[in-house]
């Protein structure tokens, strides 16, 4: 039963895994699906409805989720057919988070008047819009870098409003009761003008493909630009005013909840998108899919399951539950490949292109290295430290992906993919590598000063792996950041100019640098240099993100910002593990390495 | 005895020099330097924190009442000065030529090679933008942060005759005079930036310094310098100008006013402005035709490209090239990036840049690059072949 453990536990896993990549039906008789599938131009990318969806509700309400007020959960996507055709109804979903208190009593609301704790219905802040947008625009003057808590968070709802807002001005006005019939109207439609006119400019996505097939992205329109033949709308109107007629028919059949008809219509349409937008539609199909098989979140569990069976191996069952950690870390690694090669695939770009994917990168190259590591030594050390970093890399990535999509495009200067591929690529496997030095160093102390189970074998091995990483992470980060220096000299005209994200960089290999060193210099022993691996993780979570929140005002932290006290709560357990480390040797419950 | 104590402090310096301990915290002292000049980044701007941290031997604070400056950090400078040393002793001295220290050689050959680039880029790279609208052409460029007064007799309908003088020198006392000039100009007050308003918009103005031209009717308020990246410094001055029968006027010049403020003087007609310093080229410029892509339903930039034609005084080049992201134009000792737009995209920015010893980073890099793929590669094959015997009490340490 002991032996056959590891294969056991792999075939559930194996199981689990498969079932969430089995591409899933619709939960109700509406294909719902099907619509989510639709292609629309958003923020300069083409996309399915579903991502729309998905990255709408992330933003205004940090989950993908929604909780009607009788309690009924509403799929994303039904949420957007709601907010498309039925807005009364989607006005009355709690969809807006609000955190801060002075801004809750700005609406004269407190947590109690929530059914779901902190989210708002658009019904519930109407009354006070008024306020809201005075509120906001004392805020904006404001420099972005000295603005209270407060005043962002009163920006940054107004935001999210006229971000619903604008969704709701999409496929037909809001208080159309029946735009299919008012289509056929040319009297109706006239009288309706400024609510189409609305669309024209405030909608944000464009659902109307080109007349003609396959055109260029910028070629597609919204309906507002169709019925009013705005600038773009050109050659052969007849056919996108097909698809205008096609949407309101289908706002019809969601209004009636008549699925039927909705579904033989959404059928009709797609066939003739995918034959004349073939490969837009297959993209948009595989990202659709994509959303709902969510790899990273399986691999997250992984990971983590993966650090709990080494950890406990080294307390029992050493052969058997260090093997299936490995296992789980192993398909947990397979399945976060796929997701990364499907996001570049998506995307047409190399693995990192903003800070989310930099997550991703950084969690993927040290679950790599551990991989490696462990089949070097096989003492399920490997595995704890890379089942952590990949673990802590993947909140960290879903925490990033609620600002937004997360393959947005790139601005002019960042719009070079050999330039990703070679300099972001390297330089991100450099944070990676120094992060897994630093978590080695990690599990090298808990275990000696809180355990006896850090013998002097272990120790050496540990000691040695952590030698080589940070060998390994000084060339990737000095590499990197020549590459980066490079770009900025084809760019800028200057192979260096000390901007924060620079200069992160270039502290890293200088503090690699001074690792090697000291090491060399015989400084340091063991303890010295996994004190200054720790040290590593300070440095490079602080040149990850600290210096990106510079960019927001150094002195602008305010109760709201998770990341920030975040990364001071990291420092605090990094600071707090060198003390532990420096503690004479007598103190330790394992005696592993003798003098530091 | 003179020869012997010569050797002991040569032998004590050589040891100073080639002792690990001082690398490890030279390596350290940097950190600590970046680390706290990025923080200040968000108060004194690149700019500032350059001049401050990077381009100095120490960094001073000032003493709180005092007036007092003491330095209290060791600089960029310093900090390059004495790492350049302690690498050279370390790789003379320590270092011997061998196969297996091969990977070493090179890193810190390349380190040294490194910090000799990145200072004489200091003192070489000189940093001019280019404003150029379509249809123009320019054989100029224009410096960012210095400016000059240019004084142009414009008598001769054929051809302009002009005289720059740098900011630096309206800076000092002395009347400046010229063998061109028929007359003196003597520095009256000087302020590195200010603010302009018409007087008449002032509730109680100062009396001006300036007697003739625009300065009687303007107000002028001196302000700190800035340094933050899209604010600008006004330099503003008062001149007199002394002809041979005594003086002609004291006149305010400010990069904030525009139009050339006009003098005569013996029968000549002179214009006079404060103007960003010019870099005249030995070719022209023009700009055939700009182009500003975004994405569409968005406002992000996607792609900027000038199209230019390029002309030399010798008739030798006359072709058409485009500038655009990540393409530089490279030509005269001199390279060309598109840095921006502006007027409605009617004008092109490009951000021009001579730095005789660009290419001294890409050869310093490749070498350390490969300096250090050899060493730890040598390391990584040397720990794969130890690893079966089952020795594994000692690190795979020091080189």
């Amino acid at each position: 039963m002991r032996k056959d453990f590891p294969l056991a536990l792999s075939a559930l896993a194996l199981i689990w895994v498969g079932s969430t990549l089995l591409p899933q039906g619709s939960s109700g008789p509406v294909d719902l699906n099907g619509f989510g599938r639709l292609p629309a131009l958003v923020d300069g990318r083409l996309k399915p409805l579903d991502t729309v969806a998905r990255t709408g509700l992330l933003m205004l309400q940090g989950r993908q989720r929604v909780v009607a007020p009788g309690g009924h959960t509403v799929p994303p996507v039904a949420w957007l057919l709601d907010v498309f055709y039925r807005p009364a109804l989607a006005d009355s979903y709690p969809v807006f988070r609000i955190d801060h208190p002075d801004v809750l009593s700005l609406f004269g609301l407190g947590t109690g008047d929530a059914a779901t704790g902190v989210r708002f219905s658009f019904v519930q802040l109407q009354p006070k819009l008024a306020e809201l947008d005075r509120q906001a625009d004392l805020a904006t003057p404001v420099e972005s870098a000295i603005r209270t808590p407060f005043q962002r968070a009163v920006i940054e709802l107004r935001d999210h409003v006229a971000y619903y807002a604008r969704l709701k001005y999409t496929l037909e006005p809001p208080e159309a009761s029946d735009f299919l019939a008012e289509l056929d109207d040319p009297a109706r439609l006239a009288a309706d003008r400024t609510s189409i006119e609305s669309i024209r400019d405030f909608s944000l996505l464009r659902v109307v493909p080109p007349a003609l097939s396959p055109g260029r992205p910028e070629q597609w329109q919204n309906v507002g630009h169709v019925l009013l033949g705005g600038p773009d709308a050109g050659t052969g109107a007849a056919d996108p005013a097909r698809r205008v007629r096609f949407f309101a028919g289908l706002g019809q059949a969601w209004r009636a909840q008549d699925s039927a008809t909705f579904n033989s219509q959404l059928a009709g349409y797609q066939s003739d998108l995918a034959e004349h937008f073939g490969a837009v539609v297959r993209k948009c199909a595989w990202e659709s899919y994509f959303n709902k098989a969510e790899p990273f979140t399986t691999s997250m569990v992984l990971y983590l399951l993966a650090f709990v069976l080494a950890a406990a191996s080294w307390l029992r069952w050493p052969t058997e539950l260090g093997r299936s950690a490995i296992r789980m870390m192993d398909i947990g690694f397979i399945l976060a490949t796929t997701g990364i090669l499907a996001r570049m695939w998506i995307e047409n770009r190399p693995p990192v292109t903003n800070l989310y994917s930099s997550a991703l990168f950084i969690g993927w190259g040290s679950v790599g290295l551990c991989l490696l590591l462990e089949r070097i030594n096989r003492n399920a050390v490997a595995s704890a430290a890379g089942g952590l970093i990949g673990f802590c890399t993947l909140i960290i990535a879903h925490h990033l992906s609620l600002s937004g999509d997360t393959m947005e495009m790139m601005r002019a200067v960042l719009d070079s993919n050999f330039w990703l591929s070679t300099h972001v690529v390297t330089v991100t496997t450099g944070y990676a590598a120094t992060f897994l030095a630093g978590f080695l160093a990690v599990i090298y102390i808990l275990r000696g000063v809180l355990t006896r189970s850090l013998d002097r074998r272990t120790a050496d091995s540990l000691a040695r792996m952590v030698y080589g990483i940070v060998c390994f992470a000084t060339f990737f980060s000095f590499v990197g950041t020549v590459l980066g220096g490079i770009w900025a000299d084809q760019s800028w005209g200057r192979f260096w100019g000390w901007d924060p994200k620079e200069n992160g960089a270039l502290i890293i290999v200088l503090w690699n640098a001074a690792i090697l060193h000291c090491r060399w210099a015989g400084l340091i022993r063991q303890r010295g240099l996994m004190a200054m691996a720790v040290c590593g993780n300070i440095v490079t979570s602080w040149s990850w993100f600290g210096t990106n929140m510079l960019g927001i005002g150094l002195h602008s932290y305010g109760f709201t910002d998770a990341a920030f006290y975040g990364l001071i709560s990291f420092v605090a357990t990094q600071i707090l593990l060198i003390v532990l480390v420096l503690l004479p040797p007598a103190r330790w419950r394992s005696s592993p390495a003798g003098p530091a | 005895m003179r020869p012997n104590v010569m050797t002991s402090i040569g032998k004590a310096l050589l040891g100073f020099f080639n002792s690990l301990k001082l690398t490890v915290a030279l390596l350290i002292l940097s950190i600590l330097l970046i680390f706290a000049a990025t923080l200040d980044q968000v108060h004194l701007g690149v700019w500032g924190v350059q001049e401050k941290y990077f381009r100095s031997f120490f960094i001073f604070t000032q003493i709180r009442g005092t007036g007092l400056s003491l330095p209290i950090f060791p600089g960029g400078y310093l900090l390059g000065a004495l790492l350049l040393p302690n690498l050279l002793v370390a790789h003379f001295c320590r270092f011997r030529l061998s196969w297996r220290k091969s990977g070493i050689w090179m890193t810190h050959l390349g380190l040294i090679l490194l910090l000799v680039g990145q200072g004489l880029s200091g003192i070489l790279q000189r940093d001019n933008q280019m404003r150029i609208d379509v249809g123009q052409t320019r054989r100029y460029t224009e410096s960012f942060r210095e400016t000059e007064l240019a004084l142009i007799d414009v008598t001769d309908p054929d051809h302009d005759r002009v005289v720059a003088i740098p900011m630096a020198r309206l800076e000092g006392k002395d009347p400046i005079r010229h063998a061109f000039l028929p007359f003196a100009i003597r520095p009256v007050a000087y302020y590195p930036n200010a603010q302009l308003r018409p007087r008449a918009q002032m509730p109680s103005p100062l009396p001006s310094l300036a007697t003739a031209g625009l300065g009687p009717d303007v107000a002028v308020e001196p302000t700190p310098i800035t340094y933050k990246a899209d604010d600008t410094n006004f330099p503003t001055a008062y001149i007199e100008i002394l002809g041979k029968d005594g003086s002609l006027g004291t006149f305010l010049v400010s990069t904030m006013i525009v139009e050339r403020q006009v003098l005569t003087y013996e029968g000549r007609t002179w214009h006079m402005i404060l103007r960003p310093e010019r870099d005249y080229l030995p070719f022209s410029l023009t700009l055939l035709k700009f182009t500003h892509d975004i994405y569409p339903g968005t406002d992000i930039p996607k792609d900027f490209a000038s199209t230019i034609r390029l002309r030399s005084d010798d008739a030798r080049d006359d072709r058409e090239i485009r500038i655009f992201m990540n393409n530089p134009l490279r030509y005269g000792g001199r390279a060309f990036y598109q840095a921006g737009y502006a007027n409605n995209d009617r004008t092109s920015v490009l951000q021009v840049v001579s730095n005789p010893s660009w290419q001294v980073p890409y050869l310093s890099c490749a070498l350390i690059a490969l300096g250090l793929a050899v060493e730890f590669g040598i390391h990584l094959f040397g720990f794969f072949r130890r690893r079966p015997t089952g020795e594994s009490s000692k690190l795979a340490a020091s080189p």
